[in-house]
């Protein structure tokens, strides 16, 4: 059966419809069972040529991305900045069309600048999925959240799902509240106040400051790093005040008149925002988030290369 | 609307489960060997009947069952929208067993290709053979043959011949329309 998609680049969960979700996410349910079947591997995007480019550092989204399109019997090829001529001078648009006159269909992107794939998509031919654009949006991740949280308390219309941390730096916490208010989730955005911007409001969102306050009143909390490379002034004074304030431990768990999900985007800075026990204890998905990311990419992936 | 002739009603279509079955019993000698695969989504509504049917002759339901969605195979991909897939539902190895492979329609034989190549995920199996319950035998692209077909169906490329399951329609029975554009 043919479906619509009505995209043919993933460059933000803004562009996507409620439909266009539902989508990805039913068809990442049937990937995640191929990459638990003896052989993991499927010939669906075996004439496809995806150049994954990376012009910031990833270990997680780059292999993640890399497995889905080798369990896809993609080819592919890999593009790390600090190896390449960017270094010399190169262009965006000159680096990328150089990559597509070698016969990429395909373009996985990272960018320190917000907008660069939709800059690139208006020049480019090929399908472009965004892998992260600066603090702007990480559509792959807001979606494996998505199924993860699913996987765990089924619809999510009508859940309280509060984000936590460094919301003001996080593309994660954008593409997360863009995904969640389409599936009609509860959103709560909590952290001190120089790290939550200012009309966040505006989303469809609530604000608290209150750390416990804010887990008693969710059923998933996701939990984001505070992300000191991209703070060129101090916002908060220093990780050890932010850790007593927002870090998350098993005790504090244990004390909530429930039981939550806890998720990670990663990588975590362990003894910051979650310390080793929470983490690692009964709460956490954080696994089984990156397991996802790989069923989630693939769908994708196989999505958009029916998009030409 | 074009008007489609009835070529399977309900009861006919039982005679034939009952038929299929009995010669599965008849010519496989170790049915403990024996696993059924229904190729989503319309062949599972006929693979499902074959394995209730022949788990009420057999008297036994141990026979393996399992579902397979051929979608991530297909080589029609990228030729029109998405395609969306089924679910996949097959919790035995397949290594050195016997496969029945069961589809409603066999047509141009790409679906069942693409089925012989995804099986292979499943293991090394011993023999696949192929049940369908219509055999439009002039319309082969790939040289596929069914070992058991419920009925033969001598068609021009532009007839539709529709399966009707009670599961999802009304009842059971099989349709022909002279052209495939109702299909749209």
């Amino acid at each position: 059966m043919a479906n619509q998609f009505s995209q043919r680049n993933l460059l933000g969960i803004k562009d996507l419809t409620e439909t266009d979700i539902h989508f990805v996410l039913e068809t990442a349910k049937e990937f995640k069972e191929v990459i638990n079947r003896p052989i993991k591997k499927v010939p669906s995007l075996r004439d496809i040529t995806i150049a994954n480019i990376f012009f910031e550092n990833s270990t997680r989204t780059r292999i993640s991305f890399e497995l889905a399109e080798k369990r896809l019997s993609a080819d592919t090829i890999n593009f790390a900045s600090s190896s390449s001529s960017v270094s010399k001078g190169e262009t965006l648009l000159d680096t990328v069309n150089n990559i597509l006159s070698m016969k990429v269909d395909m373009v996985v992107m990272r960018h320190p600048a917000p907008g660069a794939p939709h800059f690139l998509s208006k020049r480019i031919n090929a399908n472009i999925v965004n892998a992260g654009d600066g603090t702007h949006e990480h559509p792959t991740q807001a979606l494996l959240d998505a199924y993860s949280m699913q996987e765990h308390i089924g619809d999510l219309a009508g859940k309280n799902i509060a984000i936590i941390g460094d919301i003001l730096h996080s593309r994660v916490a954008l593409s997360n509240i863009f995904l969640l208010k389409k599936l009609g989730a509860n959103i709560r955005v909590c952290g001190p106040s120089t790290l939550i911007p200012r009309h966040i409001q505006s989303l469809g969102v609530e604000v608290s400051y209150n750390l416990l306050e804010t887990l008693n009143w969710c059923d998933v909390a996701n939990v984001l790093r505070i992300q000191l490379e991209r703070q060129d002034i101090k916002f908060i004074p220093s990780l050890r005040e932010y850790s007593l304030y927002y870090g998350i431990d098993k005790k504090i768990l244990d004390s909530l008149n429930k039981k939550i999900v806890l998720m990670h985007p990663g990588p975590i800075n362990r003894g910051v925002e979650l310390t080793s026990d929470a983490a690692d204890s009964e709460h956490s998905i954080i696994l089984q988030q990156v397991e996802n990311g790989v069923a989630v990419r693939m769908a994708v992936l196989y999505i958009l290369a029916s998009q030409n | 609307m074009q008007e489609g002739r009835y070529i399977l009603n309900h009861n006919q279509i039982n005679l034939i489960i009952n038929r299929l079955c009995y010669q599965i019993v008849e010519n496989y000698s170790n049915l403990d060997n024996l696993c059924i695969i229904g190729i989503q989504p319309r062949g599972v509504f006929f693979a499902e009947k074959i394995y209730q049917k022949l788990a009420s002759i057999l008297e036994n339901d141990s026979i393996k069952y399992g579902k397979l969605d051929i979608t991530f195979f297909r080589d029609d991909f990228r030729k029109g929208a998405p395609l969306k897939a089924n679910s996949t539902d097959i919790n035995f190895l397949i290594e050195d067993k016997t496969v029945l492979l069961i589809d409603d329609v066999l047509y141009t034989g790409r679906s069942i290709h693409a089925s012989i190549a995804a099986l292979q995920n499943y293991g090394r199996p011993k023999k696949i053979d192929l049940m369908v319950l219509i055999d439009r035998r002039f319309n082969r692209e790939f040289p596929i043959k069914a070992n058991y077909i419920g009925m033969i169906v001598d068609a021009l490329d532009e007839a539709y011949v529709k399966v009707n399951w009670d599961e999802v329609n009304e009842d059971h029975n099989v349709i022909i329309y002279p052209d495939k554009k109702i299909k749209e």
